[in-house]
């Protein structure tokens, strides 16, 4: 059976040599490698599990009233959207296992992409040739964040309507232009008019997925076309030589089986752990709030930062040039996204390493990447923490005031001195290292000259110190 | 040795940390236990009378010795002085000596704590002779008698949301408002729940009957004894307080375990 | 029947025994060899048996009611899911050949196919005498074609005209209604709560449709020049719209016992933006660029609250023009 399905593929496509060549391809092997597998295979549960919501969701503000099983809204003015949300979770079967999984999956998928980011980063992965690989990955992120706060909006719930008002609220504060593009995304002013829902969801469903799959396939073409790259772990490993699994036998089942435990654990979080139980929110109205709202968490570090300003819109006499949200809602991602993009020509910059890399570096191998990048993990984590700050007061009694000053001033040191630490850390890791190799040249050594015995008597005696040289 | 003071460490800062939420302090201790014991006399008149005493011993230094309040520091110190600053509550009526004696909210440590549920100092015969007391100054509104069982959860819902949601949160998880913290609902009952809004206790806003009718309360207490216990037909409710928890199981629950998967399925660099 | 339940155990037990009859002439192996693993094959056995196993609980919850059904679901499916990947992975470390093996990373650059490519454009280039006009042509042909393209876009909706902007649905004299549609009465309006109000007639999810309504002193009043009548008998009106990024200002602080207590304020619970109603609306905490806009109110002759103008400022965030109206 088997050659007949290679046969047919040969005569009908010329793909045995493809064929060959792929099933022997070789991936290096590092568990850390994997973490961009995890992202992929969420995305894939992602499209799957939102095909099927589709199937039911109707993009629509119209008002109705809501008549189902759920006796608090029962009722009350609700729009076509969030009753068909409503309708999915609590009266179809099933339904509120595949859109919890979504909405796990979406969580999951930019957890996934952090890390795979950290250990990118720090491994130096993105350099020459990989460049372009790491750039369609930056684009995939950004475009993941902004995918995730709109399919959580179009459920229409209060939550999401307070964040999908502060979202046009920073639209509103890119400086000149602001108002022009949002009045034009929405359709007139917040909340838009009718039509606004369904371009929503067209971006949702249809042009957000395909720009991500398109970078995905700039992403994982260029990966293929130049190889991964690996750790020096044997010496085997060179610059010019990969090792590692071949994708058939050995890499296909462990990667299938990534896919499989992914999907098992969306699954299981999907169904045994509640997230966004919109029924509890209740349907958005202009004029409603409620305490503690807050974004996904994915959009944390920018709540965050937009509690942390201070209050001042900048003007220029009676015309208001940058709003206060555009500070920490525009400004400081921008900054965090600018720096990342910007990073592999930073370091080619002040380098001036222009190669091909294909070895990975470990973090301690470059003290500086390594230590401003911790620096910008600590601030960003930083003004993620202080977005729940409203929680640690009622929890702890820390007071909100309080947090604010003090966040205020740790925002801007912890991450030089985190930065500082790191560095330490890495120069003091590679000196011990040195210390380490010398050590084991001396005592090989010492062990040559115990076994030519006295005749060596011109050598210094066994475990006299040597005058140790300073390293790199 | 520096890994067990290091849990020594730990441990103490865990223990700090837990007992913060604890609420108030009770204040300290004063001369409230045997000032009118449980004794023979159930009338109004004694009652009040037991309850001044009790007034007295715990109330007056914040709230003055008749009920007046206490505007200001006091001219001139003198023996056992406390400094004391409170409202007066002349007119505050049964309804909330009940509600704040309840709840623990006083005795107040210090008068310019935020108050919050505590433990109950008093007992219930205390409670109501000081309730009698302060009823007693001034015509005031007594203890309501709610019934949830006339409300309507969906009004309810839409009431609590339009008036309460701002600052308990809309399922009465609580929350903040700037200078103080907003208390959860769910050890509330609903003759409290009924007093508080009566009331305006603290920085919370006062609801008469003209604004919240009787009726419309009843509903809003039926969707608070709702809220404590909502249906959760996706799973563990993560304290229905929304993203920032399911944030903290999709890192520690979902990363932990994908990058264990990971670390199962790859090998090693030093293998 | 019995006949058909032999010949089936027969074929089963034939499946199990059976093994692959080793090859007369072997061709130079590509994999690596590898060592048998029965142990390896009934744990994969037990495995996927499981996996069916779940899989078929998961149709059967499916097909049953019982109670918590996302619960069984999840687990079902998920435990599924788990079981095969534990499958696989035995698969892939237990069961498949141990191999490394190496390949060559591709060179940096192929200089050769470079020059090619390039010389491959430049000479088809050969039949060209304007180069230079010719490339600008193209490019400002692109260019008007963009144009072109992108024009439908404006369509969008308002791009060019912020006029919608400086609307709001207030107009003096229109009455404040509640969200039942009652008219809001002066007298009914007390010192110790806030209240919510719409304008009458008019479309209510709009950012600048609702109010806050609250009550003061008129003693502790300190509204800024000109405003002296729009707070009959201390009775305030603003926007409830954030002026920092459009959340409703739903929370109200009202101190029981002034020298201890926080004073008034009106707080939007997104960013704690905190508006003074006493001084028409002045930030005091919080992000907020831009004070609160106030609705001048006046009582009418039965005594409604009625709007005496429009607000103060635009409501709503800010933006290029909001200060400028």
């Amino acid at each position: 059976m088997i050659r007949a399905t290679v046969r047919f593929l040969d005569s009908r496509a010329g793909a045995a040599p493809l064929l060959k060549k792929a099933l022997r391809y070789v991936f290096p092997d590092h568990w850390s490698f994997l973490l961009g597998e995890v992202a992929l295979y969420s995305f894939l549960v992602l499209v799957a599990t939102g095909v099927y919501l589709t199937f039911f969701f109707e993009p629509s503000t119209t008002q109705t009233i809501y008549d189902g099983s759920y006796a608090p809204l029962r009722g009350q003015q609700v729009s076509e959207a969030y009753r068909s949300v409503l309708d999915l979770s609590l009266e179809r079967k099933a339904g509120l296992l595949i859109r919890q999984t979504h909405h796990w999956a979406a969580d999951v998928f930019i957890v996934s992409i952090v890390l795979h980011l950290i250990r990118v980063f720090f491994t130096g992965a993105f350099r020459k040739p990989r460049d372009l690989v790491y750039y369609a990955g930056l684009g995939m992120l950004m475009l993941a964040l902004l995918e995730g706060y709109i399919g959580y909006s179009l459920v229409d719930d209060l939550l999401s309507g307070m964040g999908l008002a502060i979202g046009y609220s920073v639209g509103m504060a890119l400086p000149f232009v602001g108002a022009n593009l949002m009045l034009a995304i929405f359709d007139g002013p917040f909340p838009g008019s009718s039509s606004f829902w369904p371009r929503m969801y067209v971006a949702h469903v249809l042009l957000l997925p395909l720009l991500i799959g398109g970078l995905l396939a700039v992403h994982l073409l260029g990966i293929v076309a130049r190889h991964h790259t690996q750790f020096r772990a044997k010496p085997r490993q060179t610059e010019r030589k990969v090792v590692g699994l071949p994708a058939f036998p050995g890499y296909a089942p462990r990667s299938i089986g990534l896919a499989l435990a992914v999907a098992a654990v969306l699954f299981l979080l999907g169904g045994l752990v509640q997230i966004n139980p919109v029924w509890l929110w209740g349907p958005y109205h202009v004029s409603q709030g409620t305490n503690g709202a807050q974004p996904d968490w994915y959009l944390g570090w920018l709540i965050g930062a937009l509690r942390l300003m201070p209050s001042f819109d900048v003007t220029i006499g009676s015309y208001t040039l940058v709003p206060n949200p555009f500070w920490g809602g525009v400004g400081f991602p921008l900054a965090v996204f600018g720096l990342l993009a910007a990073w592999p020509w930073l370091e080619r910059k002040v380098t001036r390493d222009r190669g091909a890399h294909n070895l990975l570096d470990r973090p301690r191998d470059a003290p500086w990447r390594t230590a401003i990048g911790v620096g910008i993990l600590t601030w960003v984590f930083l003004v993620f923490l202080f977005g729940s700050s409203d929680r640690v007061y009622v929890f702890f009694g820390l007071s909100y005031e309080g947090q604010l000053w003090v966040y205020r001033v740790l925002v801007w040191v912890v991450p030089v001195v985190a930065a500082g630490i790191a560095h330490r850390v890495c120069v003091e890791l590679r000196a011990g290292e040195h210390v380490e190799r010398m050590r084991a040249l001396a005592e090989t050594e010492a062990a040559r000259e115990r076994a030519l015995g006295p005749l060596g008597a011109t050598e210094p005696p066994p475990g006299a110190p040597r005058p140790a040289r300073r390293g790199p | 040795m520096r890994r067990s003071a290091g849990i020594a460490a730990l441990g103490a800062l865990l223990a700090l940390v837990a007992a913060l939420p604890a609420g108030a302090d009770p204040p300290p201790p004063g001369i409230y236990a045997n000032a009118g014991s449980s004794s023979a006399g159930g009338t109004p008149s004694g009652r009040a009378a037991r309850g001044y005493a009790l007034y007295g011993a715990n109330c007056a230094t914040c709230h003055g010795s008749r009920g007046e309040g206490v505007a200001g520091p006091p001219a001139r110190k003198g023996v056992g002085d406390r400094p004391g600053l409170g409202p007066p509550l002349r007119g505050v009526g049964a309804i909330a000596a009940d509600f704040y004696l309840r709840t623990g909210y006083m005795p107040l440590s210090s008068p310019s704590a935020q108050p919050s549920r505590s433990h109950v100092l008093f007992s219930e015969k205390q409670i109501d002779a000081i309730v009698a007391y302060v009823a007693s100054l001034g015509h005031g509104p007594p203890i309501p008698r709610p019934h949830p069982e006339r409300g309507n959860l969906s009004r309810g819902l839409k009431l609590f949301t339009e008036h309460c949601a701002g600052c308990h949160q809309v399922v009465a998880e609580g929350g903040i408002v700037t200078g103080a913290r907003v208390p959860p609902l769910e050890d509330a009952t609903p003759v409290q729940i009924a007093e508080a809004v009566r009331i305006g206790p603290y920085l919370m806003p006062r609801f008469s009957k003209q604004d919240i009718g009787d009726r419309d309360l009843d509903s809003i207490i039926r969707y608070v004894q709702y809220a404590k216990h909502p249906d959760d037909p996706g799973g563990w409710a993560l304290g229905h307080i929304g993203p920032f928890p399911e944030g903290m199981v999709a890192w520690l629950i979902g990363g932990s375990l994908l990058v264990a998967v990971c670390l199962v399925i790859g090998r090693r660099a030093t293998s | 029947m019995i006949r058909k339940a032999l010949a089936l155990g027969v074929a089963l037990l034939r499946l199990w025994l059976w093994r692959p009859s080793p090859r007369v002439e072997e061709p130079p192996r590509i994999v690596a060899p590898g060592e048998p693993a029965p142990r390896a094959e009934l744990l994969l056995l037990a495995l996927l048996g499981c996996a069916s196993a779940c899989a078929v609980a998961f149709v059967v919850v499916y097909a049953v009611d019982l109670p918590r059904p996302t619960q069984l679901f999840g687990l079902c499916l998920g435990l599924m899911f788990a079981f095969l990947a534990s499958a696989l992975v035995l698969l892939g470390k237990r069961l498949v050949p141990d191999e490394e093996i190496e390949e060559d990373y591709p060179a940096p650059e192929r200089e050769h196919a470079q020059e090619d490519v390039i010389g491959i454009v430049e000479q088809s280039g050969d039949r060209f005498t304007r180069r230079r006009l010719l490339k600008v042509a193209a490019l400002g042909t692109g260019g008007a074609v963009s144009a072109a393209l992108v024009a439908p876009a404006v369509s969008f909706g308002p791009l060019f005209h912020t006029s919608a902007l400086d609307r709001t649905p207030w107009r003096r004299g229109r009455r404040l209604v509640d969200d039942a549609g009652k008219p809001l009465r002066a007298a009914d309006i007390s010192t110790e709560t806030f209240y919510t109000a719409y304008p009458e007639g008019a479309p209510r999810e709009d950012l600048a449709a609702p109010v806050v309504v609250v009550r003061l002193d008129p003693e502790e009043l300190r509204l800024p020049a000109g405003r002296e009548s729009w707070a009959p008998r201390g009775i305030l009106a603003y926007s409830k719209t954030c002026t920092h990024a459009a959340c409703a200002i739903a929370l109200y602080r009202k101190p029981t016992f002034a020298p201890t207590q926080p004073g008034r304020a009106l707080v939007c619970p997104c960013h704690y933006s905190t508006f003074d109603p006493a001084t028409g609306g002045t930030v005091i905490f919080g992000p907020a660029g831009r004070p609160l806009p106030q609705l001048p109110l006046q009582i009418d002759g039965d005594g409604n609250l009625r709007a005496a103008g429009n607000y103060s400022g635009l409501p709503g965030p800010s933006w290029w023009g909001v200060r400028h109206r």
